[in-house]
């Protein structure tokens, strides 16, 4: 009996209660250390737990940290569980996290809530750890929401300025509405197994069909939970204002971890996706759906931050449209380099807001690339990864997407390869256009911003050049291979397997297309961008106006609500029946209060007599009912 | 036989609370409905020759003593007052 996993998912929980409690005390050098070396220290035992799992041959360590509660003979346990998907998964969680960690010294340094926000950092890292070494779908769940509460703690983090505050309400309630869902799918199961360990139910599927319940149903469910945690529509609204967060936050939680966590929850479950064809097509089409839509939209937002905001809805549609065709692995491939390279891009914006001190608009950037190489380099290398250049390591994991949503016998089809194909040429497309815009042209910074322009410290830049490097080579580690045993790759349709070949190259133009595409429209002064959005003033504009999803919503839902609130609930409900009730009671008493003074007149006479007939009276009942 | 002579005692003490507007007239009846109960007591207490019975009725001539030691001053402070016996004189004291 090891205690490995709970040392592992222990000791972010020891640096939140360090730093929470004691870090304004004792000081910004103590916080660092404790905030940063417990991470890495935990990144060592997730290491170890590799090694054990790989010395046993790939059997699931098992581990029961605490006996939570037992109802009706049924006992809920705080139980870790790590196999293979739970290394990668953990591997990346405590990896990439203590790489932002290190970031974070740098980037918050003259932030007067250090200690607050290494405290919530480590917060994170343990509900997130929790989440992913969960062996029960309680503790999965558990995770969920802790992971949901440090999300809307650190967009909250600058709480005085109302934007950012509201940007961290939206996350959390927009997270709610998918975890209802969540709820019930966990309830279903319960209800149908008894039990809520996941190896458990996926055995159980795995078995054959299961009649007691409908894996349709639950995968849906399941999948609403999903969409919330990961952005997809209709609850993608909340992560482009979640970026109101500190950047590297946004790198952590809202590109690099959280936000995949419906994705490790799809591939956890997927015994029950592998029943549930109606499921997994829903999983594939809102996947594509969202992928599409984000990814136009990314065109044309001036943000640097949204722009890389809307691309990570884009890809987490990407990893769901893998998942929706069978190909669990090639999604936890995608989900681990774009770890790597979206970490990279954002802390690259971080670092480049903190060299214009806080600007983020592309349209007053351009030429930075001179002044700040370390930070263009990698940024660079990341954008390459994402827009898929071989041999970086978005091509491969996005090549194997393109080619499973094409011939995997799970619901492959040419339109879904359309579709993905059509994104990733967009992906390509806007993530050139950020580079150029930010890093190549004429410089369009304000002056005052110009001459302040700086290269970042090391803490960062060392940081950039890691993650740069993961991006450009991690790619070459397969892991759908290294997860086959426990999710294995769907079959391929034999008649296109010998077109596998062609869809590689057809992914290279694809990639390179968005290149040229971006450096034509964008090179020189940008004026032919400029006169393509003069062409299609409307089409620009419900792009840019992102569709206008939020103000649909304002007006479909918020204000419908907000009208039934104040009406039926607040004058109707509460001002009319509750306090009208009351108010009506204490009128009755009164008024009968008044009636009956009048009686009181002050004659004795009067009052024994009453007294004397009521006796009589009491008496004549008595003697009646006696 | 006794039980008559004290419902009878009661009965007219009652009459004369209820029909009598003198103050000190009205006390006395009351007294005499107390005295009428009392009897009533007694005789109980001798049909079950209960010795409890016939003890508590000194307790109750003792509450009946204090009890009209300080109704009597409350009438005489009263009188004071209004120099009236009529018990409609005061009948604004209800407050």
């Amino acid at each position: 009996m090891s205690y490995a996993q709970s040392l592992l998912v222990g000791l972010p929980l020891a640096g939140f209660l360090l730093n929470g409690l004691a870090g304004n005390r004792l000081g910004k050098r103590f916080v660092s250390i404790v905030g940063c070396g417990l991470p890495i220290v935990a990144f060592g035992v997730a290491l170890q737990c590799l090694a054990d799992l790989t010395a046993r041959g790939g059997t699931p360590l098992v581990e029961t940290a605490y006996a939570w509660t037992v109802i009706g003979g049924r006992s809920f346990e705080i139980a870790f569980y790590f196999d293979r998907l739970t290394a990668v998964m953990a591997l990346i969680v405590t990896g990439v996290g203590s790489l932002i960690h290190v970031y974070s010294i740098g980037y918050m340094k003259d932030d007067a809530s250090y200690a607050r926000y290494f405290a919530y950092l480590n917060l994170f890292l343990f509900f997130m750890l929790m989440l992913v070494l969960g062996k029960s779908l309680l503790v999965l769940f558990v995770g969920w929401e802790g992971v949901g509460l440090a999300s809307y703690l650190l967009i909250g983090f600058w709480f005085e300025d109302a934007d950012k505050a509201r940007a961290g309400k939206k996350a959390f309630i927009t997270n709610r509405i998918g975890d209802a869902g969540f709820l019930l799918g966990m309830f279903v199961l319960f209800e149908a197994f008894g039990t809520l360990d996941m190896d458990v139910i996926n055995g159980a599927f795995l078995g054959g069909p299961v009649a007691a319940v409908s894996a349709s149903l639950v995968g849906i469910l399941l999948f609403i939970g999903a969409t919330g945690k990961s952005a997809q529509i209709p609850l993608h609204v909340w992560l482009p204002d979640a970026m109101a967060g500190p950047t590297p936050v946004s790198a952590l939680i809202h590109a690099a971890t959280m936000v995949t966590a419906g994705v490790y929850l799809v591939a956890r479950m997927s015994g029950i996706y592998l029943h549930a064809a109606e499921a997994s097509a829903i999983v594939a089409a809102i996947g594509a759906t969202t992928a599409l839509f984000a990814a136009t939209i990314a065109i044309v937002q001036t943000d640097i931050k949204k722009v890389l905001a809307y691309s990570t809805i884009s890809q987490l549609g990407f990893m769901f449209v893998a998942l929706g065709v069978g190909a669990y692995g090639v999604a936890i491939f995608h989900l681990y380099t774009h770890a790597f390279f979206k970490a990279c891009l954002f802390l690259g914006a971080g670092s480049v807001i903190h060299a214009l001190g806080g600007e983020q608009d592309i349209r007053k950037m351009g030429g930075l690339a001179r002044r700040i190489p370390v930070t263009f380099a990698t940024f660079a290398v990341a954008t390459a990864a994402i827009a898929g250049l071989p041999p970086l390591a978005g091509f491969f994991s996005k090549d194997e997407i393109l080619w499973f949503a094409f011939a995997s016998s799970r619901g492959g089809s040419p339109l879904l390869y359309g579709v993905v194909a059509g994104t990733a040429l967009l992906t390509a497309f806007y993530m050139f256009r950020l580079l150029w815009l930010t890093f190549f042209g004429a410089t369009r910074m304000a002056p005052d911003t110009a001459r302040h322009v700086h290269e970042s410290p090391v803490a960062m830049t060392g940081v950039l050049v890691i993650l740069a490097v993961l991006s450009a080579i991690g790619g070459f580690l397969s892991v759908p291979h290294y997860l086959e045993p426990l999710l294995p790759l769907p079959s391929v349709v034999p008649e296109l397997e010998h077109l596998e070949t062609t869809l590689v190259f057809i992914s290279v133009a694809l990639a390179l297309g968005g290149l040229i595409g971006a450096v034509f429209l964008y090179g020189g002064n940008g004026e032919r961008a400029a006169r393509l959005a003069s062409n299609f003033p409307l089409l620009h504009r419900v792009l840019f106006g992102k569709y206008f999803v939020d103000e649909a919503y304002d007006r479909l839902i918020t204000r419908p609500l907000y009208w039934i609130s104040d009406r039926v609930f607040l004058r109707l409900g509460d001002q009319r029946i509750l306090d009208g009730s009351l108010n009506g009671l204490a009128a009755l008493g009164q008024r009968g209060a008044a009636l009956l003074s009048r009686i009181q007149t002050g004659s004795l006479h009067l009052y024994a007599l009453l007294v004397v007939a009521g006796i009589v009276a009491s008496l004549a009942w008595s003697w009646r009912h006696g | 036989m006794l039980i008559a002579v004290a419902m009878a005692l009661f009965a007219l003490g009652l009459l004369g609370v209820i029909v009598r507007r003198n103050m000190l007239v009205m006390l006395m009846c009351m007294e005499l409905m107390l005295n009428g109960v009392n009897l009533s007591l007694v005789t109980f207490a001798q049909q079950m020759s209960s010795a409890a019975g016939a003890v508590l009725v000194f307790l109750v001539f003792v509450v009946a003593t204090a009890e009209i030691a300080i109704a009597i001053p409350i009438v005489l402070l009263l009188v004071r007052r209004k120099h009236v016996m009529d018990l409609g004189a005061y009948a604004d004291l209800k407050g």
